[in-house]
């Protein structure tokens, strides 16, 4: 059974100028144990989909509708003082992005921990710093440096320290936002491997947000793509990139250069996002995509199964999708 | 998408005529002491930000140089174009010693030598709109005398960036424009002096993956069709793999690989290079694994380990390493490494 079901989820930010409609009806499952990676450009709602889930909306964001059920329970219909107590951080827990620059200066590494614990759990100090040390440990840092401050630390140890603090109260599910994203390769690729091993062995759940294609590839189960606030594309890690459908997921995973592939051209989507403000009418990527015909222009395609093991796509030509043409081959 | 063949990538390189010559380039930042420590006297401290750097660029070329953050590319390409005066070493620019050259002379190669920055959102005045942004150089180096002369050298360098038609974006301020757009203005700015040789520093990294491809091709069409040379500062690997002729690799101020793209991406001899290659993560999930990464951290460039740099972390390392430092020696064909074990 799932363990997070989010459906037909929307959430405007309210501006002078109108709506954004930054999430727009997104539904999603993740299995228990399963991670599903979020891909995007800037802009296309990765982020405020995952403060969404978290209610760490701003005060100009609103849920306008859908539901979000954890372990088959409806968090968007709790109030908010008991979303606090009992699910924020302790069922959903999230590391945000540029979490290197979410620590606070001026305050012990550990301190930190323990703040996020007690701030969940009425437990005694003692007994939080405690954990604080195993959850050091947990991330693979010495549990010695807990009395140290973040500017002695490296970034990618600061990540580590923002994952421990994500797992501080033992959450099922954890939504991890460009978690490696301001970080080396070297450093990601240890970061991330600590990432995927905490996440075998305490059985988690996660949504990794990422515009890094690779990432995804490397420790997702299955993959949505988003466009202009919503899903355009999802499925399991494999079909996805071995048959991107959606032309706008074909394009994303086409053009996302492979070190490990033989030189070609680089490749780009000509164009760029809509305005959410008023996004186009029908289907949003109409205005960027070489197949579009009138009723592109018109109706909105719904995400359909495509094929086998719920590989599902947004798109009115999709018949034509199917036979494997690539649509940005010239 | 671009309109350059794959196969017009693959040109030989290595003997083309060279416009660029950096010879043994030194970079150092001086580190403020306090007065006690002044007065008990020992070493200065600096930060060895490029300690000693020896390459060359052919004309037409795309040369990468790749590098994790810290490793002194940046400051190289500064130290270059003399953003930045070098503490030590030569830099020959034809038969121009830049490295030598007084204010005024310097001002004058600037109309040859260009660069792009980083941050398409922070390398721009947000109070100028595009044609004054793109007049700035042909302003400063006195080609225009007034803004009118200046609009044809302008809208031939947006069609040259594929911003067309050019009347469409003279007038816009730099918030009117997408991320992608924004960096096509900085290499407007860049082009509209018709330089040879551009520094290009980490220009696509700021950018949507989707929107890469179409400056990074602009680089390449540039460089196949009009012969413009790039040496193109970046993190990313893959993407240097793509457009570069030749790649050098840096680690700690020091260069410690270079060769053709094909042969130091496939055949990498250097035990950081390998490892840097096996780091970066493959988009495809039918080969998941992460690669072996070096233990540990990149070391402090006040006080980098004697011997080989990479001693600590190197996991073929031996006690040869800690004392002698590697010099940059051919292992076949334009194929460099510094390494005591690369060569068997």
């Amino acid at each position: 059974m799932a363990i997070l079901e989010v459906r037909d989820l929307k959430m405007y930010y309210k501006t002078l100028r109108g709506h954004v409609k930054a999430v727009d009806s997104v539904s999603f499952d993740i299995e228990r144990g399963k991670a599903l990676g979020i891909a995007g450009e800037s802009g296309c709602g990765k982020t405020s989909m995952a403060v969404t889930v978290l209610r760490l909306l701003p005060s100009n964001g609103k849920i306008h509708g859908g539901s979000v059920k954890l372990d088959g329970i409806d968090i968007v219909k709790l109030d908010d003082e008991e979303f606090r107590k009992s699910v924020r951080w302790k069922k959903i827990s999230m590391v945000f992005q540029g979490a290197m620059n979410a620590l606070n200066p001026v305050h012990r590494v550990g301190d930190q921990i323990v703040e996020a614990i007690l701030a969940h759990e009425d437990v005694p100090h003692q007994e939080a710093a405690t954990r604080a040390e195993e959850l050091l440990d947990m991330v693979g840092i010495n549990p010695k440096r807990y009395k140290e401050y973040p500017h002695e630390f490296s970034g990618g140890m600061k990540q580590r320290v923002v994952i421990a603090m994500a797992l501080a109260c033992n959450p099922d599910v954890i939504i991890a936002d460009e978690p490696t994203t301001a970080l080396d390769v070297m450093v990601q690729s240890q970061v991330l491997k600590a990432m995927e091993d905490l996440r075998k062995r305490l059985d988690l759940s996660m949504m990794l947000i990422t515009h890094d294609l690779s990432v995804i590839a490397q420790t997702c189960d299955n993959i949505a793509i988003m466009y202009a606030g919503k899903i355009v594309e999802y499925g399991n890690v494999i079909d996805v990139f071995d048959n991107p459908t959606h032309p706008y997921g074909m394009g994303l995973v086409k053009s996302f250069p492979n070190i490990k592939a033989e030189r070609t051209r680089v490749r780009s989507l000509p164009g760029f996002p809509p305005n959410l403000l008023a996004p186009p009418k029908g289907c949003r990527f109409h205005p960027r995509c070489p197949l579009a015909g009138d009723i592109c222009m018109e109706e909105e395609p719904e995400l359909i199964e495509i094929g086998s093991n719920s590989h599902k796509v947004a798109c009115h030509k999709v018949d034509m999708l199917e036979r494997g043409v690539n649509i940005w081959e010239q | 998408m671009g309109a350059v063949r794959a196969t017009d990538q693959e040109r030989s390189v290595g003997h083309g005529e060279v416009i660029l010559d950096v010879e043994n380039l030194v970079k150092h930042f001086p580190l403020r002491r306090g007065i006690a420590q002044s007065l008990r006297g020992g070493p200065e401290l600096a930060v060895k930000a490029v300690d000693g750097v020896s390459f060359n660029v052919k004309k037409g070329e795309l040369f990468g140089v790749v590098g994790e953050s810290g490793c002194g590319k940046t400051t190289m390409g500064r130290t270059i174009l003399r953003l930045l005066e070098p503490t030590a070493g030569r830099v020959t620019f034809e038969d121009i010693e830049v490295t030598a050259l007084s204010a005024e002379q310097l001002k004058q190669l600037r109309t040859r030598m260009q660069i792009i920055f980083q941050d398409p959102y922070e390398s721009m005045n947000p109070r100028l709109d595009v044609h004054r942004i793109i007049a700035e150089p042909l302003r400063i180096q006195g080609m225009v005398s007034n803004s009118k002369d200046a609009i044809p050298y302008i809208e031939k360098a947006l069609e040259d960036v594929e911003m067309t038609p050019p009347e469409e974006y003279l007038y816009r301020y730099p918030h009117e424009l997408s991320g992608g757009q924004r960096q096509r203005i900085a290499v407007a700015r860049a082009l509209v002096l018709d330089p040879e040789f551009i520094v290009a520093d980490e220009p696509v990294s700021m950018l949507d993956v989707s929107i890469r491809g179409e400056i990074l091709n602009l680089m390449l069409n540039l460089s196949r069709e009009r012969g413009v040379t790039f040496l193109y500062i970046t993190h990313d690997l893959a993407t240097a793999r793509h457009i570069c002729d030749r790649i050098a690799v840096m680690y700690l101020g020091k260069m410690v690989e270079k060769g053709p793209t094909d042969n130091l991406v496939k055949h990498p001899l250097h035990p950081y290079t390998r490892a840097l290659i096996g780091a970066v993560f493959v988009p495809d999930p039918k080969r998941k694994g992460f690669g072996k990464v070096l233990k540990g951290e990149v070391p402090s460039p006040v006080d980098p380990p004697s011997g080989c740099r990479l001693h600590p972390r190197c996991p073929i390392a031996q006690d040869i390493c800690k004392e002698v430092e590697p010099e940059l020696v051919p292992a076949d064909d334009n194929h460099m490494v510094a390494c005591h074990f690369a060569l068997g």
